[in-house]
């Protein structure tokens, strides 16, 4: 094999904290040849995109290489004065970054944008540089290119801005170029076509490929070879059907078995539902119409008659992208806000005044999907749990402390936890109190709304299985909400499928997900990532199978 | 087959990920920083200069040594004297109280005022909200000195008066920010779910609004205390305030104007003590920030 | 685009009409006197002759009901005409005029400097990679908005005009008697700018937009100059208007310390002789500014972001 494009050696970065240095990148070691794509992979605080980071020489403040090497073919990065990096940047190293939707100047035109890079590097004319702009917005396939340059980004939608950036990135078919988590922040069908795109034009330049993710599904896909990081350190590495195939370290093996989309391989009946007679909640034909701010009568319909039901005891899984209506309903079914038409029912009646909401309150609780603002940080964990109990007058104080910590080791979190506060817990720790929180007054429905969309995989593997537990335990009825149609798979026996505010598709599970009907649905499904991959299935899963 | 089987026991306990030690209540300590040692110092004395000026100096303020008149600063006279022989510093030390009062006074009324309008508006939202919140517009709309000195054209002169203009000025700002604070954590997330878990309105405005309203409020009261600060300090500059030979820090400056080119300490030492004052009562200011933002 | 322009408009002329009221509920509601205040204040310790209080009464209006008075006074108001001033009998609006020109030349110059002086600051502090460069420049704003103004400017005279005679110490004479009062009124300002830009130059270096143009290769001074520059400007653009209000309010200080003419002592003597015309014209006016600043800021921001400036054409 030839040389590599990218070599690094035993890459160490310290951040500077407050009076001490944290090492966050320990001594990592990793080859990129060229036409090759490498997934490096882990979850949040693995020191990936530290690394990734620190081999463009854009380390944020604070940070900085304290030994090691990064050689790009000969020359050695680390240490280069910031004139050379400048030469680096941009023409050797196309950087793709991760949230498209900020990662654009708002105040200046995309055409100029593009055309920034060229001038940078290129010394062409303003006008040149203007006409080889709309050339790239071309490739990266935009219509209407010569308009689009006009335009401003806050003018174009997610999947559009990611092209430009794509574009810049490989506007002078840099050797090496890193994708840092590029398509976290998209839809999942925006998310796969960008994804194509980039292999596309990636393949015909023949660029070394960083791909930097914590998606394993996505690194399957796209993936020559797989790099997994925790904790600052590789713990494994190989070609991309080998590790995660065949995965040799504890830590692959759980974060595979923690993936839901490769997961998902392995459960093949839907759970069999445990349904009771009568349906738990009916949604009977709502519809929902917003005005726009700012913009005098013009109205969007966030939910256009939707209709479902939900049997006692059974899951009900609403998955769509954002924008889809998804939230609202949610709220429409806690009635924190009014339909304007249609009626929702628990227990087969409606809900008309004060009494009947204050009722329905009681019996349905809700999950937020960010565990980070959901909880008042000056409280402590016993206070958030006790304040339903408190404002619905439930027993006297000892008891409804005894039922607090009951609740506390209901969710594995035991009483210890009680006189902490927020800030004091980890993000899958607060989702814990959270879940708590709404089973404190024995509700027969729990509105999920992404509960574990903040979370990292492993995190959100356990929230999951505890929701599992806690439904088979106390019988509870779930409407699940959420984008991420493989966790909808793990946790649903029932599924709706919304698009712009109607549902497209309702069905079990497995028939929604195997042989869609309509054709949203199809595209929604096939762009799970993970499916291109042909892993054989998980060999190693049944012996890590806890008896929990 | 049920869901828990898929997730390994390594992941599963959720011990494991994440886990680190609880930090405690105690960090390391932020107010060790020279600047903010410093600035707890010069509150520190010039509370003590309030509260008994008598401790801090013997001279009297108030009848001065005709022969010692315009002599520069010297171990007797620390700040020098005036035009009249009083020792400065003793006049410096004693017009603080009546500096301060007025300063907290103003703060008092503005703070008092403000967030009680910002708590109504904010909280009752809809027509209250917009005439409380355009009616602090048109406030923000005249400058704040000469909405103080119509003030004072109204009431007359002196200490008090000067106060109660000042802190007139002051009422919309606190508004503004009691009202902008009361509206965000009235939306945030842990509100909603207080509304969900059943609380009543008088549970959530108590037990989550206020205390986490209160916070800003308190930081906004230490920065513009500083604003405060100079703003009483220039109306009494101007000779709105105390009647002379009453010592307060604003005229104190203004007697030494007709000394300038012959005693630089007249006007110089009063006015270093109001900026020392105002640099302190700001750095500390920042520091509450930092850590309510944290 | 016209609604909007209309509309902000619409918002500026209510904005003065309410000043106005509050004024005149400062001014002639309090529970004051002002016949009593004025005669006093026009001869002070004299004895009060009832019929001149009479007089002064039935021409200032103040034996009409209060809602007539201000009804009355609301309505000359319009016309321009802002009553007359007590203690010199010469028309508020003439007294006005005249001390206009010496302010606006004062105001704006200390608004150069104040946005030349705060800007540079807080361009190089976020620009510059040396911490020490930046810690010295960023210790420079808490300190400029500690000093009382009266006391900048009398510490100024001391330095410049008595150490070393290098302007002259009062007066209104030409542009050398400019530059002390203006270096005065700036430096309170240009600490306010150099705070405010500086944050918000932090918070714009730290965007991914930021990193996205260092990835194509721009050098630092390129980032800071083409895209910090820009997007933190503009929220600071909005301080613009309460800073005008600010440099007037100021000026009051100002002109006293250096005695100049204009509106600042215009507005001194005005309130030391209670004469509530004149102080009523300069809240007035002082008002008038602050709602033209921030009208022009409004209209010009449109043209400025992108982002806002489609909201209207798509409506």
């Amino acid at each position: 094999m030839s040389a590599p494009v990218l070599q690094v050696r035993d890459l160490v970065v310290e951040y500077e904290g407050r009076g001490h240095a944290v090492q966050a990148v320990r001594g990592v070691s990793f080859d990129v040849h060229a036409g090759e794509v490498v997934a490096l992979v882990g979850e949040s605080g693995s020191g990936k995109s530290t690394t990734a980071h620190a081999v463009v020489g854009l380390l944020a403040g604070g940070g900085r290489v304290v030994g090691g090497s990064v050689r790009l073919h000969d020359g050695e990065l680390v240490g280069l004065p910031p004139k050379a990096w400048q030469q680096v940047r941009g023409a050797r190293i196309g950087l793709v970054p991760q949230d498209p939707g900020i990662a654009l100047n708002p105040v200046a035109r995309i055409g100029d944008q593009v055309a920034e890079v060229l001038r940078i590097h290129g010394r062409v004319r303003r006008a040149a540089a203007a006409q080889q702009a709309v050339e790239i917005l071309r490739s990266v396939g935009l219509s209407d290119p010569e308009a689009r340059a006009r335009q401003y980004p806050h003018e174009l939608s997610g999947g559009m801005r990611q092209r430009v950036l794509i574009g810049i990135a490989l506007a002078l078919e840099p050797s090496l170029v890193i994708a840092d988590e590029p398509t976290s922040a998209l839809d999942v069908t925006v998310q796969s076509r960008v994804l194509d795109l980039f292999d596309d034009l990636t393949a015909r330049t023949g660029s070394a490929v960083l791909f930097i993710t914590h998606d394993l599904a996505v690194a399957a896909d796209r993936a020559d070879r797989v790099v997994v990081m925790k904790d600052g350190e590789i713990v494994e590495e190989g070609l991309t059907a080998q590790v995660l195939g065949a995965p040799s370290h504890p830590y692959t093996r759980s974060l595979l078995a923690a993936a839901p989309q490769l997961a998902v391989r392995e459960r093949v009946a839907p759970r069999a539902p445990s349904v009771g007679a009568s349906p738990l909640l009916d949604v009977l034909s709502v519809s929902k119409t917003f005005r726009l701010p700012g913009h005098a009568g013009r109205t969007v319909q966030a939910v256009d008659d939707v209709s479902f039901s939900v049997p006692r005891g059974g899951a009900f899984g609403l998955v769509g992208e954002s924008g889809s209506g998804k939230s609202t309903i949610a709220r429409l079914v806690l009635q924190l806000t009014t339909p304007d038409s249609g009626t929702v029912l628990l227990d087969g009646a409606p809900v008309v005044d004060a009494a009947g909401r204050a009722l329905l309150r009681r019996r349905s609780q809700l999950v937020h999907q960010n565990p980070f603002a959901s909880l008042d940080p000056r409280f402590t964990v016993a206070k958030i749990i006790d304040e339903p109990l408190r404002s619905h007058r439930v027993g006297s104080r000892s008891q409804r402390r005894d039922r607090v910590v009951e609740l506390l080791e209901q969710v594995a979190l035991g009483a210890a936890y009680a006189s902490r506060r927020p800030g004091e817990l980890s993000g899958g720790q607060r989702q814990r109190v959270a879940i708590a929180r709404a089973l404190a007054l024995e509700p027969d429905l729990l509105v999920l709304d992404e509960p574990t969309s903040a979370l990292d995989v492993s995190v959100q593997a356990q929230i999951l299985a505890l929701l599992d537990r806690l439904r088979r335990d106390r019988a509870l009825t779930y409407l699940f909400i959420s984008h991420d149609l493989a966790v909808v798979r793990q946790v649903a026996d029932r599924v709706g499928v919304l698009h712009d505010g109607r549902l497209v598709e309702v069905g079990p599970t497995a028939d929604v997900f195997d042989h869609p009907q309509d054709p949203y649905t199809a595209e929604l499904v096939g762009a799970i990532p993970g499916r291109r991959a042909d892993l054989p299935v998980l060999t190693a899963a049944p012996l890590e199978r806890s008896t929990r | 087959m049920t869901l828990v089987s898929q997730a390994p026991a390594a992941v599963a306990a959720p011990s494991v990920v994440l886990a680190r030690p609880v930090p405690g209540r105690r960090r390391r300590h932020p107010l060790a920083t020279p600047g903010v040692l410093a600035s707890f110092a010069v509150v520190l004395v010039i509370l003590g200069w309030a509260l008994v000026p008598g401790l801090f100096t013997a001279a009297d303020p108030l009848v001065g040594v005709p022969a010692d008149k315009l002599s520069a600063p010297s171990a007797e006279h620390w700040f020098g004297t005036d035009n009249l022989g009083r020792d400065l510093y003793a006049r410096t030390v004693h017009g603080t109280g009546l500096s301060l009062q007025a300063a907290l006074l103003a703060l008092g009324l503005g703070l008092a005022v403000g967030a009680l309008v910002g708590l109504v508006a904010g909280y009752l939202g809809g027509a209250v909200d917009a005439v409380l919140m355009r009616t602090t517009d048109v406030l923000l709309a005249i400058p704040g000195l000469l909405l103080s000195l119509a003030v004072v054209t109204a009431l007359g002169f002196g200490t008090l008066k000067v106060a109660i203009a000042v802190g007139v000025a002051e009422v919309a700002t606190f508004a503004r920010v009691m009202r902008s604070e009361v509206l965000r954590v009235r939306t945030t997330t842990y509100v909603e779910a207080a509304v969900l878990a059943g609380a009543r309105r008088s549970a959530v405005l108590a037990r989550h609004v206020l205390p986490n309203a209160a916070a800003p409020i308190l930081v906004l009261a230490t920065v513009q205390l500083g604003v405060i600060v100079l703003a009483v300090s220039s109306l009494s500059f101007l000779g709105f305030g105390a009647v002379p030979p009453t010592p307060e820090w604003g005229s104190l400056v203004a007697e030494g104007r007709n000394y300038l080119s012959v005693a630089w300490w007249f006007t110089t030492l009063p006015g270093l003590v109001i900026a020392a004052l105002v640099l302190a009562a700001n750095r500390l200011g920042r520091l509450l920030e930092g850590r309510t933002h944290r | 685009m016209t609604g909007y322009v209309l509309r902000r408009l619409g918002a500026a002329v209510l904005v003065l009409w309410a000043a106005f009221t509050v004024s005149f509920a400062v001014l002639y509601l309090l529970p004051s006197d002002p016949v009593s205040i004025m005669l006093d204040a026009a001869n002070p310790g004299g004895t009060v002759d009832p019929a001149q209080v009479a007089e002064l009464s039935a021409r200032y209006g103040f034996d009409r009901p209060p809602l007539e008075q201000y009804l009355v006074l609301l309505g000359r108001a319009v016309t321009g005409d802002l009553g007359v001033s007590v203690s010199s009998g010469a028309p508020v609006s003439q007294l006005l005029a005249d001390a206009f020109p010496q302010t606006l030349a004062l105001t704006s110059f200390a608004l150069g400097i104040a946005l030349l002086l705060g800007g540079t600051i807080a361009a190089v502090s976020s620009w510059s990679r040396s911490t020490r460069l930046r810690g010295a420049l960023l210790a420079l704003p808490p300190l400029g908005v500690s000093m009382p103004t009266f006391w900048i400017g009398l510490l100024l005279l001391q330095l410049f005009s008595f150490r070393l005679p290098l302007f002259p110490a009062v007066g209104n004479q030409g542009f050398p008697s400019l530059v002390l009062p203006a270096v005065t009124l700036a430096i309170p300002l240009s600490a306010v700018v150099a705070q405010v830009l500086a944050r918000s130059m932090r918070t714009a270096w730290d965007a991914p937009y930021v990193e996205t143009a260092l990835a194509k290769g721009a050098s630092r001074g390129r980032v800071q100059w083409r895209h910090v520059t820009r997007n933190a400007a503009l929220p600071a653009l909005t301080l613009l208007g309460i800073a005008v209000g600010n440099l007037l309010a100021g000026a009051v200080v100002v002109e006293t310390v250096f005695s100049r003419a204009g509106f600042g002592g215009l507005v001194e003597k005005a309130v030391r002789a209670q004469d509530i015309p004149v102080v009523q014209g300069v809240v007035v006016v002082g008002a008038l500014v602050f709602v033209v600043v921030n009208l022009v800021v409004d209209l010009a921001y449109p043209a400025l972001d992108p982002r806002i400036a489609r909201i209207p054409a798509t409506a």
